[in-house]
């Protein structure tokens, strides 16, 4: 590609930008270990489950093109697993949070085979209606105890050494689990495998008369999201203390989406901005007796009609977003 | 006592009963549903949310300005499907060009901002509402007995099924909507104004919602969140019956509720998830759902 002339510009902008990408890692790795020193560490905790969580549903909305209305399922479930591992069996937190993710990649195996079944809107609504049938399974099952949820979930010592009951060795956990995932995202994001995603996601018809199995690519974008989004779910659930219904819900499906609109669909950083700002939001209004609902509601109307590429998204396509080399 | 396989007569016919009463909320919200799918192609997310809004109508209308349930089953209708009207004016027109998912998108910010709204207003607990005093009271059929309330909202329910099927299939104005979910543009053509049906049709959806609500009212209480989880149970239906017909919308709606009240009968643990496991064997038997027609 680049012998040819004509395409040198493209290279230098290819150069360009991942120069500025490089840079921007660089900025957010400085943040993530700064981050603890100046804000609450429990709120960032929070902030990087969500971010993990988004990002992986972004890797399914995003980048294979799949609207899921059920990945509460996944965050919640493995939530429930990994909580009830390191309460009741007493596990390390490692083992705990491999326990959600394999839990997640289960459901996402179960989900995922019905659901692409039928695509667009009926795939939105029949995982909708399948993480519903599983809210009502931990509704009844014994070991969630239904309303009041498995509390004071102990964090434990990772690895048998590491005191997770410190506040900032949890910090720096969480911190690491968040990076490995996001790199792993973006691993997957730019290989050839990525590549056939976006095929798929920009022309499926043409995906299959290129000779791909695009029911297998899409099966495996399913579980490897739900895996993602069970590791953000399990870590949380040892981050908060406690694994309740409310990560379940089929509103928490609905909130993963609005981060990600709201952030950027189809963007790395998208997702994370987007959690961070719902995050806050939600913060801030717990104080206040206006509903979080209202105002999420009106954010995703507003977000639907005005700017659907989002905050990342409209930012890397303005001026500034160019000159910095972002798209 | 009588028994069937096991069961006393009684406890049945009595979940039977329960069934066929569900099953009319699920045939006329599944009914919207597929109405406004089938032109707008536009899943509405804000369907439960309609259904409360016409719950709060009836019980407002009562509160406010002392009108009874007759007038309630009128104005309800009317005041959903005209705020209906308005959104899909002023903001749901506008994502008409882009991909279907927005509009569902859309249409769940909707759902959030009113029902977070009433329950700031009113609270998330229910209130009650009294059924009009000619409909109180029971009938002793001789293997149960059938409170009067209950029976009229199966035949109400019916009726206006029917109604709606036939004004779709049957009429001048239905022959214009199928028309125009074939081939928009050959029909503005033909100098029908397209805009303006998608309009009515967005409003009839959201009315019969509305209908439902005030329907609803009496049998469950009026609260902020009574649309909530229904919501999700009709987009079962609508996916086990297919988008395909409106008489298929119908039929899987009484079907689907007379099938979670058997199974309060026979298997009470299994009554909340028997409409989702349905709906996931459907789809593995028959993916375009038992009336739908794409493949």
């Amino acid at each position: 590609m680049a012998n040819n002339t004509q395409a040198a510009p493209a290279a230098s902008a290819e150069a360009q930008r991942s120069r500025s990408g490089v840079i921007l890692v660089v900025i957010g790795l400085a943040l993530l270990i700064l981050a603890p020193f100046f804000l609450y560490p429990v709120f960032l905790m929070k902030l990087l489950c969500f971010g993990l969580f988004a990002a992986a549903f972004n890797l399914l909305l995003g980048y294979t093109g799949l609207l899921s209305f059920g990945h509460a399922a996944f965050f919640g479930g493995a939530a429930y697993f990994t909580a009830h591992a390191a309460k009741v069996w007493g596990w390390s937190p490692e083992l705990a949070i491999l326990l959600g993710v394999a839990g997640a990649v289960v459901l996402g195996l179960i989900m995922g085979a019905i659901a692409i079944r039928r695509q667009g809107i009926y795939f939105a609504m029949i995982t909708l209606a399948l993480s519903q049938m599983f809210f009502f399974f931990c509704l009844q099952a014994p070991f969630t105890h239904g309303e009041d949820g498995i509390q004071s979930v102990p964090r434990g010592s990772l690895f048998g050494f590491i005191n997770l009951n410190d506040t900032m060795n949890m910090y720096f956990f969480v911190a690491a689990v968040f990076a490995l995932g996001l790199f792993c995202i973006w691993r997957i994001v730019n290989s050839p495998f990525g590549m056939i995603l976006k095929a798929i996601r920009e022309n499926e018809q043409r995906a299959i008369s290129l000779g791909y199995s695009v029911a297998n690519y899409k099966l495996a974008a399913f579980v490897m999201s739900a895996a993602f989004t069970g590791l953000a779910g399990g870590v949380k659930a040892l981050v908060m203390q406690f694994a309740t219904l409310t990560d379940v819900q089929w509103q928490m499906s609905g909130e993963v989406i609005l981060m990600t609109l709201l952030g950027g669909i189809g963007t790395m950083a998208g997702p994370i901005v987007g959690a961070g700002v719902i995050i806050a939001l939600q913060n801030f209004l717990a104080t206040s007796n206006i509903p979080v609902t209202v105002i999420t509601g009106l954010v995703f109307m507003i977000c639907v009609l005005l700017f659907r590429r989002g905050l990342v998204g409209e930012l890397a396509d303005s001026k500034l977003g160019r000159m910095i080399g972002l798209r | 006592m009588t028994m069937v396989f096991g069961v006393p007569i009684q406890a049945l016919m009595g979940q039977l009963l329960v069934g066929l009463i569900n099953g009319s909320f699920y045939a006329l919200l599944s009914l919207g549903l597929a109405v406004i799918f089938g032109l707008l192609r536009v899943i509405n997310f804000a369907h439960g949310a309609q259904y409360m809004l016409g719950a709060f109508v009836a019980l407002l209308a009562l509160n406010w300005f002392g009108l009874n349930y007759w007038f309630a089953l009128i104005l309800a209708p009317l005041v959903v499907g005209l705020f209906g009207a308005l959104i899909e004016r002023s903001m749901l027109s506008r994502l008409y060009k882009l991909d279907h998912l927005y509009g569902l998108l859309f249409t769940f910010g909707l759902a959030l901002t009113l029902e977070g709204l009433f329950r700031w207003q009113f609270g998330a607990s229910g209130q009650p509402y009294a059924p009009p005093a000619a409909l109180t009271g029971g009938m002793n059929l001789g293997f149960m007995f059938l409170p009067i309330y209950r029976g009229w909202v199966i035949v109400f329910s019916l009726v206006v099924c029917i109604a709606v099927w036939a004004l779709i299939e049957k009429t001048q104005l239905g022959a214009k909507l199928r028309a125009a979910t074939e081939n928009p543009t050959l029909v503005q053509s033909f100098g029908i104004n397209v805009p303006m049906l998608l309009t009515l049709t967005y409003a009839l959806g959201a009315g019969l919602a509305g209908l439902a609500g005030v329907l609803a009212a009496p049998i469950y209480q009026v609260s902020p969140l009574m649309g909530t989880n229904l919501i999700i149970v009709v987009f079962a239906v609508v996916v086990v019956g297919g988008m395909g017909s409106i008489m298929g919308a119908i039929v899987t709606g009484y079907l689907l509720g007379v099938a979670e009240g058997l199974t309060k009968v026979f298997y009470p643990e299994a009554s909340n998830i028997v409409i989702f496991v349905i709906m996931a064997i459907v789809l593995i038997l028959r993916p375009a759902g038992l009336f739908g027609k794409e493949a």
